[in-house]
């Protein structure tokens, strides 16, 4: 589908004769977070019709592939940590985590995001969230499925990972639940579960759509059985939605939870750098922040290839810019008050640290970190950041290696200079750290590029509600 | 095979036609209606009542998520395997919170899903209103309302004609 330059100038025109009527909304306003002139059928021939045409972009493709090629780099890399054993990995004493946990607390922070704009913002009312929902969604759970890789990966003997479950065995031993490592192993299985069902049960109507309009008869099979027989029945839709808002309720705890648990296995240590209380909430916002930021870098080439820009307007990039920027500056706030409780604790050996991270071996990457996290972030008050794609992109992109590295630098920074200056160490990445890295990168791609071609990737019954019309005396159609 | 009916099926212009038809109906006593729209309209869910026990069901299900992680931890702390970490007491209980609120979540969040489905009666594969060719509408634009047959006012010509009477832009009888 061409870009559709009319489209995108319009909704331009009426987002800023909005902004200069300089008139606040009345409680009975539609928002207009999607381009006018849409009708209910437009809409969904032009959802389904990515899903349903043999037509493909050319960039899908190229995504296809380097996740495929990427895949199958994990897989190898994989084999081999299995076959010769975790010492593939570049970890050793005294440090023992290193990239497979870096990548693990970047994956699942990731995922948060999704799970704000899907859960707390519907239960804020945010309507513009409805267009995006699904791909944010998506995104949660295939970075949820990443992060869920590495702590098995990074285990001695991965194939008993089981074992970190509780359950009746002969060997009689259950799991430590005073442990954070437990913990996580419940956090993060509850919020994968939790992230598919709300996924999919919003899906629903959605797959029943593609069912009425598949013309092939293998294609109406498949999603006949993936829709369980959804005939959009008002009982069922009241049922659908007090499903929808209980499980966006749980959810939301989830959001500030799950990261507080991940901060957990780093505070509950008695590690100077890690032991403290800021950790919760420093983590929180971090999973934020880089979550809008892969929200944004899938939804922006997205938006462009499929002509979606009468769905996915100026406003969702502005909101989701302007999330990013308070996220990031609660990041900031962070940051400096880190050097401040060590400072106002007066420990030596947190001291230390503070003084290791600013000017020690790893000095790079506390002084990249802050240029990425705090300092190129701040272009986004000027709002042609904020709503040119492009620029937006290349912001998104900076935060997304800057949270990268941020994590990298609280572990091993941490972890190179411990108590003894006898046990000190440097870290340096394997083939294979750098091979799960990418690969899982690539995997990623892979699933994204897979939803987007099998699923509908906007949600169409919620999109229709976003049309003026959509309410009973709310006007006519035609 | 006989044709037994399982109700009537109208299509209507949009939904304002479609919501005035559901109350008119109601007004005339008409209990066993079921509309169908492509997204959810609240204001025909209140024309067309039902009870809703999902709250209550999830409500449960997250209490019993909570009293099986406490008593599984508790058991297996105390009882199953205790761990003596420095003297500290087996039954450390703020360090269990953590698992009850994810338990918690966790058979909440089953329950809501299958509580939907199974309060829905789905999967349902096959269904009488599928069998009108135009009803694919209704995941679409299409606004549709069914008299069923178990009313104790249906009577296939006289509900036939109200629902003409209603404006509807299409009638159909829906066989069992």
């Amino acid at each position: 589908m061409p870009v559709d330059r009319d489209v995108e100038n319009r909704v331009t025109a009426l987002d800023d004769l909005q902004r200069r009527s300089h008139r606040k909304p009345d409680p009975g306003d539609v928002p207009i977070v999607i381009a006018p002139a849409q009708s209910f059928a437009s809409i969904t021939d032009q959802i389904s019709g990515f899903v349903l045409t043999r037509k493909v972009p050319t960039l899908w493709w190229v995504a296809l592939v380097i996740g495929v090629v990427a895949s199958i780099n994990l897989l190898i890399a994989v084999t081999i940590l299995f076959y010769k054993g975790v010492g593939m990995f570049g970890i050793q004493i005294p440090v023992a985590w290193a990239f497979a946990i870096t990548n693990f607390v970047w994956w699942i922070g990731i995922g948060h995001a999704g799970t704000l704009i899907s859960a707390f913002l519907l239960l804020m009312h945010q309507s513009w969230r409805s267009s995006i929902n699904r791909l944010a969604e998506a995104m949660t759970i295939f970075a949820v499925m990443c992060a869920g890789l590495f702590p098995i990966l990074h285990l001695g003997r991965p194939w008993v990972f089981y074992w970190l479950i509780p359950y009746p065995n002969t060997m009689t031993v259950q799991p430590q639940f005073r442990s954070p490592l437990v913990w996580d192993i419940f956090a993060v299985s509850t919020y994968f579960t939790l992230s598919l069902l709300f996924w999919y049960l919003g899906m629903i109507p959605d797959l029943a759509t593609l069912r009425d309009k598949a013309k092939n008869r293998f294609v109406q099979r498949f999603y006949a059985i993936a829709c369980w027989g959804w005939r959009g029945a008002s009982h069922h839709w009241r049922l659908h939605d007090t499903a929808c808002l209980l499980l966006a309720g749980l959810a939301t705890p989830l959001v500030v939870s799950v990261h507080t648990v991940v901060s957990f296995d780093f505070t509950i240590s008695i590690l100077p750098g890690w032991h403290t209380t800021i950790f919760p909430p420093y983590f929180v916002a971090g999973a934020i922040f880089s979550g809008f930021a892969m929200v944004l870098i899938l939804a922006i080439p997205i938006r462009s290839v499929y002509g979606l820009q009468n769905l996915l307007t100026e406003r969702h990039l502005n909101n989701c810019a302007k999330l990013m920027l308070a996220t990031g500056l609660i990041v900031a706030y962070t940051y400096a008050l880190e050097p401040f409780t060590a400072w106002y604790g007066g420990d030596r050996f947190e001291m230390d640290i503070v003084h290791n991270r600013a000017v020690g071996p790893y000095a790079w990457t506390y002084w990249t970190v802050l240029l990425c996290n705090i300092a190129i972030p701040q272009l986004l008050w000027l709002r042609s950041f904020r709503i040119r794609p492009k620029r937006l992109f290349f912001v998104s992109a900076v935060i997304l290696y800057g949270m990268w590295l941020e994590r990298y630098m609280i572990i091993v920074s941490s972890l190179n200079r411990d108590f003894i200056p006898s046990s000190w160490a440097q870290f340096a990445a394997t083939a294979v750290d750098n091979a799960v890295l990418y690969g899982s990168i690539g995997f990623f791609l892979l699933c994204f590029a897979l939803f987007v071609r099998f699923l509908p990737m906007i949600p169409m019954s919620e999109v229709r509600e976003l049309l003026p019309f959509s309410r009973p005396g709310g006007g006519s159609e035609k | 095979m006989s044709a037994k009916l399982y109700g009537i099926l109208a299509e209507f212009e949009g939904p304002t036609e479609l919501l005035h038809a559901a109350e008119e109906l109601r007004a005339h006593h008409y209990s066993n209606i079921e509309a169908y729209t492509p997204y959810p309209i609240h204001e025909l869910q209140e024309a067309l009542p039902r009870r809703n026990p999902l709250p209550a069901i999830v409500f449960a299900a997250g209490l019993l998520g909570a009293a099986t992680a406490w008593l599984m931890e508790t058991y297996i702390a105390i009882w199953d395997f205790p761990i003596n970490v420095g003297g500290r007491p087996l039954y450390s209980w703020p360090s269990f919170i953590v698992i009850m609120f994810e338990l918690t979540v966790l058979f909440a969040a089953i329950a809501a899903f299958a509580g939907t489905l199974s309060l829905a009666s789905l999967p349902r594969p096959y269904h009488p209103v599928f069998s009108v060719d135009r009803f694919k509408a209704a995941t679409r634009d299409g606004f549709f309302l069914c008299v069923e047959a178990r009313d104790p006012l249906f009577d296939p010509r006289r509900t036939m004609d109200a629902l003409e009477d209603l404006d509807a832009v299409g009638v159909w009888e829906l066989e069992e």
